[in-house]
Order: structure tokens, then sequence, then C-alpha cells
């Protein structure tokens, strides 16, 4: 099972409309998973990474359903069948 | 305890006989829902139906909290409000809809902008908060007031088809600053002026708030307070996922924040990103002078940093379309040394955009005062509004 990763539907204009990405080469860590997806469309993760490579703070990613924050950070390990899910702030009402 | 509750009528006994028939409310949970005191902060698309709904439900003090007027752009969500309603405020047309709803509510009208001033006061008379506020510097003043309160915030928030719901601020229980530690700095998370919603969205969403509030007030079920439930309409998926305290939060943490700071401050809201009325008049040109220089040909570039569906909406012949989230990688494509002049809906996003131009060297860069909202007005009607 790859690795999937969810984008935010805000997301989707930078991945071709592409809402959920299965990485088919293994990651060890979210760091890597999110490399694979700046290798396809670097914009998507310009929106969830710093210039210096760090988690953006206004946006929460997700291992299945624990908050890396609380994890190892980007350090995080995954494995193979896991969701990786980016939520990024709104604040629309 | 009970004893302490008001009494039902028999009105209001026939009125709400679907909940006293519940086991989960009966008559006590009926007389807590009359006794409870809520707030709602922001009469808009997630406000109108929390109000609606708590309203029917008979919550027996409702505030509202909202500084606008109906615009008709409110009408394809925002249902407390009619089309008789437009540039009537907001909180007299809530009020009179209300009443209809359930004569037995009252309503305390808040007509003013939730302020680090009268935050506290305000939310200090009220058993618990729902957030419908529509901007990061208000939620963190909700969040913040809440937490120093010790009242729940019933968080919801929206954007195009996707929408978040918590309850923020209960006992040990995590807050906003817990799942957002510091907002995205202006223009990099586009509004719902900017961006879209669907009408319907913000019904979904205020309608899990409205639950979640009388959730709290009854004591009953399992609230999302832990839990971030994230929402899709396209999709119509609706996951939860796992919210934790942060040890580290300023606000319910090691609680360093022991009152209200400056949250536009906060959110990086300096007169650069205000409206255009607050900025240096001289990196702007009005609709008009705009409109006299293309009539006359000058040699100037014009670009448009909305989004492609909004300049699909109707934009200015002649103006190029670079989205603002894109201005920053397109700076090599333009020459330093021309004049631009930069436009959005408002006048908001672009100065945003002027200002990244400027920090990166272009020094002729001019923001349309008012965007294509004042152009509209002022030069060309057959441009829509929205």
């Amino acid at each position: 099972m790859p690795i999937s990763v969810v984008l935010p539907r805000a997301l989707t204009p930078f991945s071709r409309g592409v809402g959920t990405v299965r990485l088919d080469d293994p990651c060890a860590t979210v760091a890597e998973a999110l490399a694979a997806v700046t290798a396809r469309w670097p914009a998507v993760t310009d929106r969830v990474l710093t210039e210096q490579g760090e988690l953006r703070r206004h946006v929460n990613v997700f291992v299945g359903e624990e908050s890396v924050r609380f994890l190892d950070g980007l350090e995080t390990p995954v494995s193979d069948g896991d969701t990786i899910t980016i939520v990024p702030a709104v604040s629309g009402g | 305890m009970a004893d302490e509750l008001p009494q039902l009528t028999a009105a209001e006994r026939q009125r709400y006989s679907r909940h006293l028939i519940l086991p989960q409310v009966e008559a006590e949970g009926q007389r807590r829902l009359k006794a409870a005191r809520v707030l709602i902060v922001g009469a808009g698309g997630l406000g109108s139906p929390v109000a609606l709904y708590l309203a029917a439900a008979g919550v027996g003090t409702l505030g509202l909290v909202d500084f606008d007027v109906v615009d008709v752009t409110n009408l394809q969500r925002q249902l407390l409000h009619g089309t008789d309603d437009v540039g009537r405020p907001k909180l007299d047309s809530a009020r009179e809809r209300i009443r209809d709803v359930n004569p037995h509510v009252h309503v305390e009208p808040y007509q003013t902008r939730l302020t680090s001033a009268n935050a506290l006061g305000i939310i200090r008379e009220y058993d618990l908060v729902v957030d419908g506020t529509d901007n990061f510097a208000t939620r963190y003043l909700i969040n913040d007031a809440c937490v120093l309160l010790g009242k729940p915030n019933v968080y919801g928030s929206i954007f195009r088809f996707e929408g978040q719901a918590s309850l923020f601020a209960t006992g040990d229980g995590p807050c906003y600053r817990c799942l957002v530690p510091e907002p995205p700095s202006p223009g990099q998370v586009p509004s719902c002026a900017e961006g879209g919603v669907l009408g319907v969205l913000p019904g979904i969403v205020g309608t899990i708030q409205a639950v979640e509030a009388i959730k709290v007030v009854l004591g009953i079920g399992e609230t999302l307070a832990g839990r971030l439930l994230l929402i899709d309409a396209l999709t119509m998926e609706f996951r939860t996922l796992r919210l934790r305290r942060d040890p580290r939060c300023p606000a319910c943490g090691t609680r360093e924040i022991r009152e209200l700071i400056d949250y536009d401050q906060f959110c990086g809201i300096t007169p650069e990103t205000m409206p255009t009325d607050n900025r240096d008049m001289t990196d702007e040109i009005t609709p008009a002078e705009l409109k006299a220089r293309l009539d006359a040909r000058d040699d100037f570039d014009l670009i448009d940093v909305r989004e492609p569906r909004e300049w699909d909406i109707g934009h200015i012949p002649g103006a190029r379309l670079i989205p603002l989230g894109e201005i920053a990688t397109a700076l090599d494509s333009l020459d330093p040394s021309r004049e631009i002049v930069v436009m959005c809906r408002s006048g908001k996003r672009s100065a945003t955009a002027a200002k990244q131009m400027k920090d990166a060297g272009f020094q002729r860069v001019k923001n349309l005062a008012g965007g294509i909202l004042r152009w509209s007005d002022d030069v060309d009607p057959s441009v829509p509004k929205y």
C-alpha cells in the first residue's frame, strides 16, 4: 500500500487538481514524503514549508489522526498505507 | 441546582415537545437551554444557522456581535437576512428573524466590532461563545478571551467547499492556538471574499456548531473537544483528527498570555496591508487616473493579482493576470525599472503584492485604490462587483 498525501482543496490549483497524492517510492519520514510531493509540484510544498524547510506555523500535518507537532515533527516516521493530511488554517465564516 | 432553573410556560412546553420527549433533554434539559446565555460572534454565514437553530431550540439568551450591514453578496449564504434587508444593520434583520423563529428568546445585540477593549466585558456575561467570525485576528481574540475567562469556544471556519469545526477552551482540552500557533501572513490564505465559498457550506458547519453548543449546555454526548472535524462538501467526506493541548501554548499551556493583546499586530495587519484609505497616497493611483492613463496609452504594466476565476468575472482591458501567490516567482519576468500598477478586488491583496515588489527592488509600483470594486463604481459599471 503506498503512502497517501491528502492535500487541502486550497492547494490543488498547484497540483493540477490532484487532491490525494499516492507516493509509489518508499518514504521513511514525513519530510521525505513532502520532498516527493515537492519533486512533482514545488508550489504545493512552498505553502506548507518555510524557506528554511520548517513546517509553517499555520499549517498542520497529520499522520493518520495525529498532528506531527505532537510527534517528531517532519521527522515523524511513516510506513506503507499511512495517510498524511495537510490542513492549513482557514478563517472564513 | 435544578430548582434554580427557570420553569417552562405552557406555550414553551408545547413548542419544545419534541425535545421534552428526548431522554437526553427532557424538561430539565429544556430548562437548562432556557437558562443558557450563548454569545454568537458574527451574524454572517456561520452565525446565521447558529442563531436560527439555537433560537428554535430555546436557548434563552442569545448575544449577537456584528458591526456590518447586509450586502447583496451576503444573501447567497446568510439566511438571517433577506433581500429587503440589504443596507440595514445585520443585527436589525437578525433580531427580527429570531423573534419570528422564537419570541421566547431574548436577543442581546452588540452593534460593534469585537476588540481587545470590549471582548472580556462582553464574553464574561455568557456561558459559552460561538465563533462565527471571518478573520484570523478576531479568532485569536475570541480564543484568548475564552481561555482567560474559562468559557468554551465553539469553533467553525469555512473556505470554498471545505469546513472545520471543533470545541476549544474546555476544562483540559486544547485551544485555537494549540491548533494554529501563529496566523498566516496577510494575503497568504485567501478569505471567502477573495476565494469564494459554497453558500450551503456554512449551513453545514454552522449547524454542527449549534449542535456542539447545545451539547455543552446540556452536558450530553461527546463533544468535539480534542478533535478537529474536517468536512469536504465536494467528496462529502467527514473526517476527525486528534487535537492535543500544547504544553507550550502561550494561552492554555504556559499561560503567559495574561491579558488581551493587539491582534491586528499579531496577525501582521499593518497600515500597509489595511484597506487603501489608510496607506500612503503617493503609492496609489485612483481608477479615474488609471483610466486616463490607459486612454492616453501611457507606457506602464497593469498587473491583476486576483485568482483566474475572479479575472473571468471581469477585468480591465490591458491587464495581465498574475495571482498573488505567483508574484514572487513571476518577478524575474518583470522589468524592475518599468512603472507597474497592481490591482485586485479591493486593493488589499495588491497592496501586499506592491510591498513584495518594492522589497524586491521595484521602484515604480502603484496600487489601484479600491481595486476593481471602485473601478466599477467610478469608471466602468459594466465590470461586475462581487
